[in-house]
């Protein structure tokens, strides 16, 4: 325990690694827009600045506390710094508070205001950049980035992706995607923490609260909502409840009140994906794989996968996320209930994601161009549309779910936190196996708050070496160690978000962000206690779905509506690069260049194909290209003659290619 | 000029490749790399910027990033003669600007425009090329040209001009 004088106080100190963390420990918050404990320290924002005796202003950030340091946080010069700094972020910013989402919760307002900021003395930048909209889950106004980087930091060491970065230099810096393209063009997976950890209305969540009223408002429209676990132990916090009150009653009485038709849980349709997953995983197990079994419930991860390991594709479990199992439920047997088409239906979901939103748009869950779940709200979103309506949430009388798909199991609620999708499957795979239903400690092991965790479970005679990890940068840290064989598990949960779930981007903006993380997890396995069932399987209303619709887990029927297969991505919209013949040839031959065919070995491909077309003296007859990507990852090396798709290319293969180049040629002259 | 040139792509690969080799498939090579490129192009095409990003294994964004960041990098192409004009204190007082107007009306580079339309040249100012001596002072692709002056550059310029004929 070592001692310094912080304002004349004597302050101890133990493990803290920076002076601005024993500050905050001793009561006085001071200011930052860049420091976040999960994240790198940066430096940028200067608005930590303390006076350390002897050797001048210090950005208390980074600098490391040692014993008998004399420390002001509070002189003139340190105010006036703030200050300046603050007036110099304001010239820079779109000030038009008022119609900017994150008014009330924006870093930069609230600092203003505490600083009794009243007159900015410097002109306001007269330039404005267009707002990037292409995203289905973020929306980027660079006229509001105050060049924190708390975004470049989050997406690159959080998630292990990097799609943005600073890029440009001096006054024309700016953060932005490769290329200044779109981020509805690039990588990113949609998770949203970037605009989570966003201070300032930079990065929001796509807005869509228009769209639910619009289907709300309409009489022909039957408006079938479900609530994701994640919600219930969040919303109160919109509301000034402490984190971790749960308000589902509250939620679903708003939602009535809204004027919703049907307000139903997420969770059951997650104890229908534990049966359905179990069964699958069971099978591999028992038929040879693919094994490690990933779960699929976290859209930004399936991308990120699809994206970075095509090689895992057929790991991924099948089952479609609870989102989207609902949907497809709703839809298309739901609606058989109703006596209505599934046309006057309009699915909305309420969810702790941004990635949700995205995973409703994909096409493999809008069969003939008809959404399974027509619209993704955002807790945050679902919280205006209270405060618009003018409800008292706290104070709303609460309202039971709608029937069948209301009745829920611990199983399927605990779904909202980092490894309870694995522990709601072991649970049922327990008494599949054992024959009795498991205690408490059996299970322990999976609860933690590790990025990364694997242990044995032990289910009867089986042992089951069973991986989680939230964040995408541990999951990929996970992959790879599973890729070189370091590590080998038979199942790996992932969620993007930091905590699951409950930590999502679409969860309200609060200030310690983590103490609430937290909070909202024990609130969700307190929900799980409280309930009469733990086991997905005894759910009553799921048997009676599987008896009227579904036969039984892994049926041809259950199949149909719950399962999904999933492809390779490429992660950037590019164009192929011309690799030296005429571009007007008649023959197209592009050898993918992208990261895993150029990992197989693409460039030797490239090289030997070139030489031959030299010799045999095809140059003019031949447009040769490098693309990026032709989204086969998993058999490449990937060469495409015209329409041909060539799969595993290696040098040897050159003939075979030479010999379908020279096909092609012939069928132009044929004609 | 890829008709010209044929297989250009693929030789700028094949350098990068033996730059990889030689400097390692890591970060720190990302700046040589890109110093090949803009060296084979006068500039950095997109695609071979997400090709190195590849081969880095580090993300598109981050290329870019440092790609826009350094002034001898350049996203745009560059003309064949890249003429800059030292502007710096020394250069600036000795007349400098009269030297950088002279030049801008001799190639007809009008409108803040910095590449002539029919790509053979570019015209830039920058601060101190570290000749203060000979100022004012111009470099044309590298090459040193001191104590210039409005009537001296034009000269230098049409002899480029010609020679540019030539090759094209």
């Amino acid at each position: 325990m070592n001692t310094m004088t912080i304002n004349g106080q004597q302050v101890q100190y133990e493990q803290e690694t920076n002076l601005l963390e024993v500050i905050r420990k001793a009561g006085i918050d001071l200011p930052t827009f860049c420091y976040h404990s999960e994240l790198s320290v940066y430096g940028a924002c200067r608005m930590c600045m303390v006076d350390v005796n002897g050797r001048g202003a210090l950005a208390s950030c980074h600098t490391p506390p040692e014993p008998g340091m004399v420390i002001k946080t509070n002189t003139p010069e340190l105010r006036h710094m703030r200050k300046i700094s603050l007036e110099l972020l304001l010239a820079n910013h779109d000030r038009e508070c008022t119609a900017c989402s994150r008014s009330g919760s924006c870093k930069l307002q609230e600092l203003a205001q505490r600083f009794g900021i009243q007159e900015i003395r410097f002109g306001q930048r007269d330039k404005r950049t267009p707002l990037d909209h292409s995203s289905p889950s973020i929306v980027r106004d660079p006229n509001k980035c105050i060049l924190c980087g708390d975004c470049v930091r989050m997406c690159e060491e959080v998630q292990g992706i990097g799609v943005l970065d600073f890029t440009h230099r001096g006054s024309k810096i700016t953060v932005s995607p490769a290329f200044n393209k779109q981020l509805g063009d690039v990588e990113c997976v949609n998770c949203g923490q970037c605009a989570a950890i966003c201070p300032t209305g930079a990065l929001t969540v796509k807005a869509q609260t228009e769209q639910a009223w619009r289907a709300i408002h309409d009489p022909k429209t039957t408006v079938v909502v479900q609530i994701a676990p994640a919600i219930r132990v969040a919303m109160g916090e919109e509301f000034q409840m402490p984190a971790g009150q749960s308000t589902l009653g509250q939620i679903a009485a708003a939602l009535r009140l809204m004027g919703a038709d049907y307000v139903f849980d997420t969770s059951f349709t997650a104890d229908l994906t534990v049966l359905e997953e179990t069964h699958e995983l069971v099978n591999r197990l028992q038929n040879d794989g693919p094994l490690p079994h990933f779960t699929s419930c976290c859209p930004a991860w399936v991308k990120f996968v699809e994206q970075y390991y095509p090689e895992f594709l057929p790991n991924l479990s099948s089952c479609r996320s609870p989102q989207q199992m609902f949907g497809s439920l709703a839809k298309y047997r739901f609606s058989q209930d109703l006596e209505m088409s599934p046309d006057d239906m309009f699915v909305i979901s309420i969810m702790p994601c941004t990635a949700k939103k995205f995973e409703a748009q994909r096409e493999e869950f809008q069969p003939g161009g008809r959404p399974d779940v027509d619209l993704v709200l955002t807790t945050q979103e679902l919280a205006k549309m209270i405060r618009e309506d003018g409800m008292d949430f706290a104070h709303l009388e609460p309202s039971s779910m709608d029937m069948p798909f209301g009745f829920v199991t611990g199983a399927g609620v605990i779904f909202g936190v980092s490894g309870g999708v694995s522990e709601a499957v072991l649970r049922h795979a327990f008494v599949e196996l054992t024959g009795k239903p498991p205690q408490a400690q059996d299970l322990a092991v999976v609860r933690s708050t590790e990025g990364q965790r694997i242990t044995d479970v032990q289910l009867g005679d089986t042992t089951l070496r069973l991986a989680v990890a939230h964040g995408l940068a541990q999951a990929k840290d996970l992959l790879e160690k599973i890729k070189n064989g370091e590590e080998r598990v038979d199942v790996l949960e992932v969620m993007a978000c930091p905590g699951g779930c409950v930590g999502g981007a679409g969860q309200p903006i609060v200030q310690q962000r983590a103490q609430s993380v937290e909070k909202r997890t024990s609130a969700l396995y307190r929900e799980d206690k409280g309930l009469q069932l733990h086991q997905s399987a005894q759910n009553p209303m799921v048997k009676d779905v599987y008896q009227r619709w579904l036969e039984k887990p892994g049926s041809d029927k259950a199949h149909a509506l719950l399962h999904t297969h999933y492809g390779s991505r490429r992660r950037i919209s590019g164009t192929a690069m011309e690799m030296g013949y005429a571009p007007q040839a008649p023959v197209d031959v592009q050898v993918c260049v992208g990261t895993s065919c150029y990992l197989k070995g693409s460039m030797q491909v490239l090289k030997a194909l070139t030489d031959q077309v030299s010799q045999a003296g095809l140059t003019d007859n031949v447009r040769l290209r490098g693309a990026f990507c032709c989204q086969q990852c998993a058999s490449g090396p990937m060469v495409i003659v015209g329409d041909d798709v060539v799969a595993g290319v290696s040098p040897k293969d050159i003939p075979d290619v030479m010999h379908r180049i020279r096909q092609q040629m012939e069928i132009p002259a044929s004609r | 000029m890829l008709q010209t040139e044929p297989q250009r792509h693929l030789g700028i690969l094949q350098r990068l490749d033996t730059v990889m080799q030689r400097l390692g498939q890591q970060p720190s090579t990302l700046i040589p790399m890109l110093q090949e490129i803009q060296d084979e192009y006068r500039y950095l095409p997109e695609d071979l910027l997400t090709y190195v990003a590849t081969a880095l294994n580090v993300s598109p964004a981050t290329v870019y990033g440092v790609a826009t960041f350094y002034a001898q990098f350049s996203l745009e192409p560059k003309g064949k003669y890249v003429i800059q004009v030292c502007d710096g204190t020394a250069c600036h007082v000795r007349g400098s600007m009269p030297v950088y107007e002279a030049i801008c009306k001799k190639v007809r580079l009008i409108d803040g425009k910095a590449t002539t339309d029919d790509g053979l040249f570019t015209v830039e100012s920058v601060s101190c090329v570290g000749a203060c001596a000979a100022a004012p002072v111009v470099t044309i692709n590298g090459e040193v040209y001191g104590k210039m002056t409005p009537d001296a550059i034009v000269v230098i310029i049409d002899t480029l001009d010609k020679r540019g004929d030539e090759v094209s």
